[in-house]
């Protein structure tokens, strides 16, 4: 039996895109978590750690229920696009981005915050809005930590299955990722397809942490 | 001119100061704790003072009381930083550029040169930071501060980590800055000897507060305090009381150490009063027989120090004097110490 490596393909595409979301959001929020001190900011931290901790079928449930097709969002959306959100792939994106963004958050948050003192101190006499400040001296000197943040999200989106599964739905060629796969290939004893899937995910995934490690690394040693 | 009135509250920890501070050098002296960075982050703008008022000349840079507070950027103020704060990821050239981003291109280019040719900095331009010397960054920073033609400079403890010659050569770049730029520098040291190399106004400062402030030689020749007496080196003190007083021959007569002595006009002082008194270890004099103003002591300890030597004798005196005449009293543990009329000061 041939393997239909189309899911990994998919995988791909959604992690890929659920990167850059989460990164330009997650960025923004690491931002405003480290620089402006508002009411309530632990209290948003907490709600952004939360993906981190709930079982992912909880999560899955919350973006149904706020997507579907009956709510405000879900109606609002197919306006837009003329097709529902939910049980498309970009629903699957949309399940793997809330997945990643603690992820990203957190170590953005922390990066930013150690480049902090006296080198955004100075950036501020010698004239710097805080706009040019975080694009030319606190980004910079924290990007290693946010890379390799980045990447793990990145390792993060490929493997998320039940939010995928919740809002995505198992549909072969359109929203069947690779960790769904794999679970549809036991449950139907292909055991080949499994096998591959699970080898090919497991050797990209190391790769992807080892490359995250290594960045932190060099980070150390700047 | 700056003239800032700033207090704040840390906790237990009260600044409360009041300063002015010229065109010129003016140095603020003290242990650490005592607050003198705080102020410096006052003035900046890194620390919002709870009360008090910043003026820069006639602008207001923070008024606590119409809620006026300039952020830092707008300050136009130099901050030359304790581990200088060079931006690692950028080269020195890099570094300058930046702080002239205001200007067009090729005026930041030209300014950029010009302030590293002035700082013997050129030839390092594509370097990073962590490839310079600590003297080397010193006057990257420096140069960095000044390429925003501040109006105000503030240096916190630039001498730190720096060995002697490079202490010098920062001192004498100082002296240059103040020369050629005419604008109020606050300088932050603990280093006594460096707040006399490039003070034109010293202000020392204890435990969140100005104990005194003027000239140093001034401030050095009547400690307000014997605490600033101490802060200072002044290493004898002594209680004493007013026996005489002749302001026309600018004399006066105390008994300390149990004996009378002869001393210059004590001002602000009556008949009886009791009195502190000081006199820097450098200025006793060793005498071979006893005479006016001499006591006699015994050696308790002996310090080597770079050029001489300082003993500590019973009662308590500190004699600082040169290797030969310590030598040519040889091993005799009488001595006889003269304290000069004029050497005597008065804390306060």
């Amino acid at each position: 039996m041939p393997i239909d490596w189309s899911p990994l393909t998919l995988s791909l595409r959604v992690a890929a895109c659920a990167t850059v979301i989460s990164f330009a959001v997650g960025l923004a929020l690491a931002y405003l978590l480290a620089n402006r001190n508002f009411r309530g900011r632990e209290l948003l931290d907490a709600a952004i750690t939360l993906p981190l901790v709930l079982p992912p079928t909880v999560l899955g449930y919350y973006l149904l229920v706020m997507l579907g097709r009956s709510t405000p969002v879900g109606r609002f959306y197919e306006a837009v696009f003329g097709g529902p959100l939910v049980f498309t792939w970009q629903a699957a994106v949309l399940a793997s981005t809330v997945h990643a963004i603690p992820l990203l958050v957190k170590s953005s948050r922390a990066a930013l915050e150690s480049v902090g003192g006296e080198y955004e101190r100075a950036a501020r006499t010698l004239g710097a809005s805080e706009w040019r400040l975080f694009w030319r001296v606190t980004l910079p000197l924290a990007r290693r930590s946010i890379l390799a943040a980045t990447v793990l999200a990145f390792a993060r989106s490929l493997g998320d299955f039940g939010t995928t599964l919740m809002i995505a739905g198992d549909i072969p060629g359109r929203t069947q990722t690779a960790s769904i796969a794999i679970y549809d290939a036991v449950e139907s004893g292909n055991k080949l397809a499994a096998q591959m899937l699970v080898l090919v995910i497991s050797a990209f995934t190391m790769a992807i942490v080892y490359a995250a490690n290594r960045l932190e690394r060099r980070n150390d040693s700047r | 001119m700056i003239r800032a009135k700033i207090a704040k509250r840390y906790g237990s920890f009260e600044l409360d100061v009041e300063l002015v501070a010229a065109p010129g050098v003016t140095v603020l002296f003290g242990a650490s704790g005592a607050g003198k960075t705080l102020t410096l982050d006052c003035l900046a703008g890194f620390t919002v003072p709870e009360q008090g008022r910043i003026l820069l000349d006639d602008e207001l840079l923070f008024d606590a009381a119409s809620r006026v507070n300039l952020s830092p950027r707008r300050r136009n103020c130099g901050y030359v930083f304790q581990d200088h704060a060079l931006f690692p990821h950028m080269t020195v050239l890099g570094n300058l550029l930046f702080a002239a981003e205001r200007h067009a291109r090729l005026e930041r280019h030209r300014r950029a040169r010009e302030m590293m040719d002035r700082f013997c900095i050129a030839e390092f331009a594509d370097m990073h930071p962590h490839e310079l010397s600590g003297g080397q960054k010193q006057r990257c920073s420096l140069a960095r501060a000044l390429v925003t033609e501040p109006r105000f400079l503030l240096l916190d403890e630039p001498a730190r980590g720096l060995d002697l010659p490079l202490r010098n050569e920062l001192y004498e770049l100082v002296r240059q800055i103040r020369a050629e730029y005419r604008i109020p520098i606050l300088l932050v040291t603990h280093d006594l000897e460096e707040c006399f190399a490039l003070a034109d106004t010293m202000v020392v400062m204890g435990a969140g507060k100005i104990l005194q402030s003027g000239a140093p030689s001034a401030v050095y020749g009547n400690p307000a305090s014997p605490d600033v007496a101490r802060m200072l080196g002044i290493a004898n003190r002594f209680e004493a009381e007013i026996l005489a007083l002749d302001p026309g021959r600018d004399t006066s007569r105390v008994r300390m150490l149990g004996r009378e002595f002869a001393a210059a006009y004590l001002p602000g002082h009556l008949l009886g009063d009791k009195v502190k008194l000081c006199v820097p270890a450098s200025q006793l004099n060793v005498v071979r027989e006893t005479g006016p103003n001499c006591v006699s002591a015994r050696v308790a300890a002996v310090t080597e120090l770079p050029d001489g030597v300082r003993v500590q004798f019973d009662p308590e005196l500190t004699v600082e004097m040169s290797r030969e005449t310590f030598d040519a009293h040889g091993g005799q543990p009488d001595w006889w110490i003269e304290i000069p009329a004029s050497s005597l000061r008065a804390t306060g």
